[in-house]
């Protein structure tokens, strides 16, 4: 028997700065996986992509906090409540493991300093030419942080489920969802920015291949998260965000058709091809992003 | 009903709807007692109520629910409104003290549900929580507000002031024990009266494992915008699936990164 989900919620009004937030994470976590990807399967020469991935990781954690704290408005001074329970003759650590937004912050802070250290130490190996750090000790302290990155890309999908918000609530594929589609934007994000470092070149055609394997992970769990929904009997809900699923789509599409042409490209010639940078780089890149970004807000705004 | 306070005991609200008039003195008194500067006029053009809904503002509402049959109770009498003085359950199950990331929200000495002003940060996860849109946010505090049960009013031996300005007795207060004996007898009156419609909502743990502010309701919960027992469901319920669902994906997603990025041949 279907099962119809009624729900009498306000919504709580999570709109741009948390928008922005859940695609920094998915785009911070991503690139930190895959950077630990390409230096744990790749060649040598993966190495520079891989970098790229560190760098991009920086910036997108470290704007994170900052969209977290400008939304909670004028208590923003408040943001460090999070983290210590204030409550008058209970003060103590917060840590509520059933809660993701609690989890998530710790996580988050957490994901700070492996993000720091391997930025870090992507640029001084670029200063100095060689790898600072022993490759063995540089891959254990990435596959640490890549489990890390992995939950801060998922859970912002897990923290709307736990709520009791139409849509949201009604699926169990966010988490899942968000990370798939984070993982597709970041490694279209490192193949565009490979224009800015050829020496990374190598590495393109098998970072959009990762690309393609990614966004069929995305594209099934967009199929899971509207049977869900649908089961649930909040689809309706869907319909006035048609159009930025239809981003999200073409973002899925333009990854699969890419990953395609370079996998018959690498058939061809060989995988350690370096392929060319190309415009189609920079504008399936540009797509890929702006469905990761679309697929987020038809998820938030949808319920709200 | 004059009722000694005392901490350590369950204290709630019996709200018949049977009863209500839908004068709104227990909103007037509730703004008035806690400082309520209230939401400006709006013109909701759907309905006799001038309010909307519980917010920040608003931590008692009177809900008309104007759209039933258009049907006599008895011949001669006009149409049956329904009626209900809407407040927050204090669940004992509380899906906003769950999520509740800062631990602002607490369960007080009188078994109540109290979002403390100084440690709330307004993030407002518990409003995406709360079943019953109870809880707003404060524009000019950012923090998060609700009905307090009087907490300050019960610390000092008084009756929260709805209770006290319900000219029906609508709102009866007291030790959740003997609201429920009251409910009960209550109801069995209303049933020995061939009034079979009338239901108890909240009183026993089907719903958020009870309610300290329950009602007596004359149609199904849905009509009044209350979740059924089978829709009354906390928001970690989602955890298991939800994290579940994302490693799976991680697993596959790895899988088929090493698979893409994998060294193939020499250079």
């Amino acid at each position: 028997m279907l099962f119809l989900a009624e729900h009498f919620v306000r919504a709580p009004q999570w709109t741009w700065y948390i928008l922005f937030y859940f695609f920094f994470a998915g785009i911070a976590g991503g690139a930190y996986l895959v950077a630990t990807l390409l230096r744990l399967s790749g060649d040598p020469r993966d190495e520079p992509a891989a970098r790229i991935g560190f760098y991009i990781a920086l910036p997108a954690t470290l704007i994170c906090p900052i969209l977290l704290t400008a939304d909670l408005g004028v208590s923003w001074i408040r943001f460090w409540h999070m983290l210590v329970n204030v409550t008058p003759g209970d003060t103590s650590l917060n840590f509520k493991y059933w809660s993701p937004m609690s989890v998530g912050v710790w996580a988050l802070l957490v994901f700070g300093f492996f993000v720091f250290v391997s930025a870090l130490e992507a640029w001084l190996s670029d200063r100095r030419g060689n790898a600072l750090v022993p490759a063995i000790i540089n891959r254990a302290f990435n596959v640490v942080g890549a489990v890390v990155a992995i939950f801060i890309a998922s859970y912002t999908g897990v923290l709307l489920s736990v709520s009791n918000q139409p849509v949201w609530s009604d699926t169990w594929a966010l988490g899942g969802l968000f990370l798939a589609s984070g993982l597709s934007g970041s490694a279209a994000l490192i193949a565009m920015l490979i224009r800015n470092r050829p020496d990374a070149s190598f590495s393109l055609g098998r970072l959009h291949q990762a690309d393609g394997y990614f966004s069929v992970l995305e594209l099934a769990l967009i199929f899971v998260f509207f049977v869900t929904v649908g089961a649930a009997g909040s689809l309706g809900r869907e319909l006035p965000w048609l159009p930025l699923w239809a981003i999200a789509i073409a973002g899925v599409a333009g990854s699969l058709v890419e990953a395609r042409g370079h996998m018959r490209m690498q058939a061809a010639a060989g995988s350690g091809t370096a392929a060319g940078i190309r415009l189609d780089t920079l504008v399936v890149s540009l797509l890929v992003l702006l469905g990761v970004l679309a697929l987020r807000a038809a998820v938030i705004f949808s319920a709200q | 009903m004059a009722t000694t306070i005392k901490a350590g005991e369950s204290y709630g609200f019996f709200t018949d709807t049977s009863i209500c008039i839908g004068c709104k003195a227990c909103e007037v008194a509730c703004k008035e007692w806690n400082q309520l500067e209230g939401n400006s006029p709006n013109f909701l053009a759907d309905s006799f109520d001038n309010t909307g809904d519980l917010d920040a503002q608003n931590w008692r509402h009177v809900k008309f629910i104007e759209q039933v049959p258009d049907q006599s109770a008895t011949a001669g009498n006009g149409t049956a409104w329904l009626m209900m003085s809407d407040v927050c359950k204090h669940c004992a199950h509380a899906s906003c003290m769950e999520v509740c990331p800062t631990g602002a929200i607490v369960r007080t000495e009188f078994n109540t549900v109290f979002i403390q002003q100084d440690v709330c940060n307004g993030c407002r996860n518990c409003i995406a929580a709360c079943p019953y849109s109870v809880i707003g946010i404060n524009q000019q505090t950012g923090t998060a507000h609700k009905c307090t049960l009087c907490y300050d009013r019960l610390q000092g031996g008084l009756e929260p002031a709805c209770a006290k300005a319900c000219p029906t007795q609508s709102i009866k207060f007291g030790p959740l024990a003997e609201l429920q004996q009251a409910a009960d007898v209550r109801l069995a009156a209303l049933h020995s009266q061939g009034v079979s419609q009338a239901q108890l909502y909240g009183r026993d743990d089907t719903v958020y494992g009870g309610l300290n502010a329950f009602f007596l309701l004359m149609d199904k919960p849905e009509t009044y915008g209350l979740p059924n027992a089978s829709n009354a469901t906390l928001p970690s319920r989602n955890d298991l699936g939800g994290y579940i669902g994302a490693a799976v994906t991680a697993v596959l997603a790895v899988v088929a990164g090493l698979v893409a990025l994998r060294r193939r041949g020499s250079a």
